[in-house]
C-alpha cells in the first residue's frame, strides 16, 4: 500500500445475542424455522403493544461488554431509530442513542509481529429487523419477519485499524472473545455476526478531499477484508487524480468483488432519534455486574499466554488454537494425555483445521474425541502408518465414520509396510522396468534414484515406509554399479 | 454511521426537530420531515402545516429558558425502572390471522412493492 495515504478504518460489528427468544417479546428464536411463524403482535409492530425488555439479553450484553474491558453505564435507555423500509414493521428501530450499555473497551491485535491495541467506543442494544427477499417474483418484494426482533449487541470499534489484515485481526479476535463467553454462537452462516465498515484515505490527518465511507453488506470476514481492499485502492486512485471523495454508503457486491455506490441510502442517515416512551430506563446494578464477571471464563488471550507457558508452544501456535473454545479444549484434552503436545498442535493447525476450511465446519461438528487422535498419531510415531497415508486416507474416513483408526488402517489395507523381504521385491520390481533410469543412476545422476523411490510409492498404493525404501534402493543401485 | 455523542447524567432528547445548527425554527424543512415519514403534501397545505408547525415548535421552545440547573433528567414519566421480562417462548401468531390485517401475502410471506437498492 502507498504510504504516501494516511488509511482508517472502523468496524461496527452487529452480535446476534444467544437468547431463547427475541429483545422485546417471547417468540422463539429459530433459524430455519418457515417464514412469519415466529412473530407476534409485538414484533409485527402491531398497534397498542407494549415491548418489555427480554432480561437475559441485557445480561448477555453486559456479559459482552465486561469481556471487552468496557464500562456499563449506570444508566441506560433505549430510543427509536426511525425510518421506513419494509422490513422494519413500526417505522423505526428499538436502539440506543446516546445512553449505550457499554462505553470504551479495547482489543489487542497482533500486526507485523507487534501487539496492537484497538479502542471500543461503545456497544449497545437493539432490535434485529426483518428479511427481505428479491427473488421470489421479478414484480414484488417479501418480507419474512422471523428475525425482527432478534436481540443484537452493536460494538463500535474507534477508527484506529490501519489495513484490511488489521480489521480481520480485529474481527478474528471480538469472534474468539464473543464466542467464548457464550454470549453468541457466532455462526457466519446464519449471520450471527455482521459487520459494516468505515474507511477513508487522505493524504495527511488535515486533508478535507478524503471523506469516510461506510461500507455495508460484509457477511463474512472474507468480504471485509476484500471490500476494504478495493475501497482503500479506489480511494487512492482517486485522491491520485486530484478528486474529492463523497461521504457516502456503499454496498460491497460479494460476486462482482466492488464496493457500488447506495444514493438511496443518503437521506436515510436523518433517522430523528428520540427517546423510546414504551421502555422505562434501567439501571445496571453492581450485583449483576459482579455477577457476570465472576462467571466469565479464561477468556482466549489469557488463554493464549498460558498455553504458551504451560505446553512450551510458540505465540502463534497458541494464539491459533484459542480462536475457538471447543479447539483449545480439544487440545487440552489430548496433551493431557499424551506428551507429543507439538505433534497434536500440528494435527491441529495442519489437517484438521484444513478439513474444517474445505467442508466449512465449526470444530464442534466434527464429534472428534480426543482419544481418536491420539491413536491415530500413535499409529505413526510407532511406524505402523506413515504421516501422509494417516493424513490423505486414514483421518478423513475416521473423521467421517468415527471408527477407530487402527481398525480403518487394517481394513484398508494401509498399513505401513517396513519389513525388508516385501519391499525388496518392490524394488527389484522397479529397477527391472526402468532399465533406462538405472543407467543414468549409473552414468551419475543421483535424482534417478528418487525417480524409482516414487515407483515404489506407486506400487505400494502409499504404504511402503518411504525411508526404508530410499535407504534400501541406494544399497540396491550402489551394488548394480 | 458515526456513533452518537454519549451522555453519562445529562439525557439528550434527541435532536430536536428543527435544524441543529442552531437556526431554530426558521430552518425547520417540513417537506423533508414529510419525506422521511413517507407523507405527500400539496404545495397549498404545506404552506399552511409548516406556519403551523412552527407555531408549536415557538411555544415548545418556550420551555427552553426554563432554568433546569441541578434538575435529574426524565426519559420517562413513570417512576420505574428495570422492568424486565424473562427469556421464556411464548406462542407465536398464527400466520392465516394476522395476514387477515395484510393488503397483500403470498404464501407465508408479507407482499411489498419491489424494493431494490438504486446502485450505481
Ligand atoms: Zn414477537
Amino acid at each position: 500500500m502507498n504510504s504516501k495515504y494516511l488509511t482508517t478504518i472502523g468496524l461496527e460489528v452487529h452480535v446476534q445475542l444467544n437468547s431463547k427468544t427475541k429483545i422485546f417479546c417471547g417468540c422463539e428464536i429459530r433459524f430455519g424455522a418457515p417464514p412469519n411463524s415466529q412473530v407476534c403482535p409485538v414484533c409485527l409492530g402491531l398497534p397498542g403493544v407494549l415491548p418489555v425488555l427480554n432480561h437475559q439479553a441485557f445480561r448477555l450484553g453486559l456479559r459482552a461488554v465486561l469481556a471487552l474491558r468496557g464500562t456499563p453505564s449506570k444508566r441506560i435507555k433505549f430510543d427509536r431509530k426511525n425510518y421506513y423500509y419494509p422490513d422494519l414493521p413500526k417505522g423505526y428501530q428499538i436502539s440506543q442513542y446516546d445512553c449505550p450499555l457499554g462505553q470504551g473497551g479495547a482489543l489487542e491485535i497482533e500486526t507485523e509481529g507487534r501487539l496492537k491495541k484497538i479502542r471500543l467506543t461503545r456497544a449497545h442494544l437493539e432490535e434485529d429487523a426483518g428479511k427481505l427477499m428479491h427473488d421470489i417474483s421479478a414484480a414484488a418484494s417479501h418480507v419474512d419477519l422471523n428475525r425482527a426482533g432478534t436481540p443484537l449487541l452493536e460494538i463500535v470499534s474507534e477508527p484506529e485499524l490501519e489495513t484490511p489484515e488489521e480489521a480481520y485481526q480485529y474481527l478474528t479476535h471480538l469472534k474468539a472473545i464473543i464466542k467464548s463467553i457464550g454470549v453468541s454462537e457466532c455462526n457466519m452462516e446464519k449471520g450471527h455476526l455482521r459487520c459494516d465498515a468505515n474507511v477513508s484515505v487522505r493524504k495527511n490527518a488535515s486533508d478535507l478531499l478524503g471523506k469516510k465511507v461506510e461500507i455495508k453488506n460484509l457477511n463474512s470476514f472474507k468480504a471485509v477484508k476484500a471490500a476494504l481492499q478495493y475501497e482503500i485502492k479506489r480511494q487512492t486512485e482517486a485522491l491520485e487524480k486530484g478528486e474529492a471523495i463523497p461521504q457516502e454508503t456503499r454496498l460491497w457486491d460479494d460476486l462482482k468483488q466492488k464496493t457500488l455506490s447506495m444514493r438511496s441510502k443518503e437521506e436515510a442517515h436523518d433517522y430523528r432519534y428520540f427517546p423510546e416512551p414504551d421502555l422505562v430506563p434501567f439501571f445496571v446494578t453492581q450485583e449483576e455486574i459482579d455477577r457476570e464477571l465472576a462467571s466469565l471464563p479464561e477468556l482466549p488471550k489469557e488463554k493464549a499466554e498460558r498455553f504458551a507457558r504451560d505446553y512450551g508452544l510458540t505465540t502463534y501456535d497458541a494464539g491459533l488454537l484459542t480462536q475457538s473454545s471447543g479447539i483449545a479444549d480439544f487440545f487440552e484434552d489430548c496433551a493431557s494425555g499424551f506428551p507429543g503436545h507439538k505433534t497434536i498442535v500440528n494435527w491441529v493447525i495442519g489437517p484438521i483445521s484444513a478439513y474444517l476450511n474445505e467442508a466449512s465446519l465449526e470444530f464442534e461438528a466434527l464429534k472428534l474425541a480426543p482419544e481418536t487422535l491420539i491413536r491415530l498419531i500413535k499409529l505413526v510415531e510407532s511406524g505402523q502408518l506413515s504421516f501422509q497415508t494417516a493424513k490423505e486416507k486414514v483421518f478423513p474416513e475416521v473423521l467421517k465414520t468415527h471408527r477407530d483408526p487402527e481398525e480403518v488402517m487394517k481394513e484398508k489395507g494401509l498399513a505401513q509396510v517396513s519389513d525388508e523381504g516385501a519391499l525388496d521385491a518392490w524394488i527389484a520390481e522397479a529397477i527391472q522396468a526402468h532399465p533406462k533410469v538405472v543407467s543414468d543412476f549409473k552414468s551419475g545422476k543421483e535424482t534417478a534414484a528418487m525417480f524409482l523411490v516414487g515407483q515404489v510409492m506407486k506400487k505400494s498404493r502409499g504404504t511402503a515406509n518411504p525411508g526404508k525404501v530410499q535407504e534400501l534402493m541406494k544399497k540396491k543401485l550402489k551394488e548394480l554399479v | 454511521m458515526t456513533p452518537p455523542p454519549i451522555s453519562n447524567d445529562s439525557e439528550a432528547i434527541g435532536p430536536p426537530l428543527a435544524d441543529e445548527t442552531g437556526g431554530g425554527v426558521s430552518e425547520f424543512n417540513l417537506k423533508h420531515i414529510a419525506s422521511l415519514a413517507r407523507l405527500h403534501f400539496e404545495e397549498k397545505d404545506l404552506k399552511v402545516f409548516e406556519s403551523q408547525v412552527a407555531g408549536i415548535l415557538k411555544f415548545v421552545d418556550e420551555l427552553r429558558k426554563v432554568n433546569v440547573d441541578g434538575v435529574e433528567p426524565t426519559s420517562h414519566p413513570l417512576p420505574l425502572t428495570n422492568v424486565f421480562r424473562e427469556d421464556e417462548i411464548k406462542p407465536s401468531l398464527n400466520v392465516e390471522e394476522f395476514q387477515k390485517n395484510s393488503p397483500q401475502v403470498r404464501g407465508r410471506f408479507f407482499e411489498v412493492p419491489k424494493v431494490i437498492e438504486d446502485k450505481s
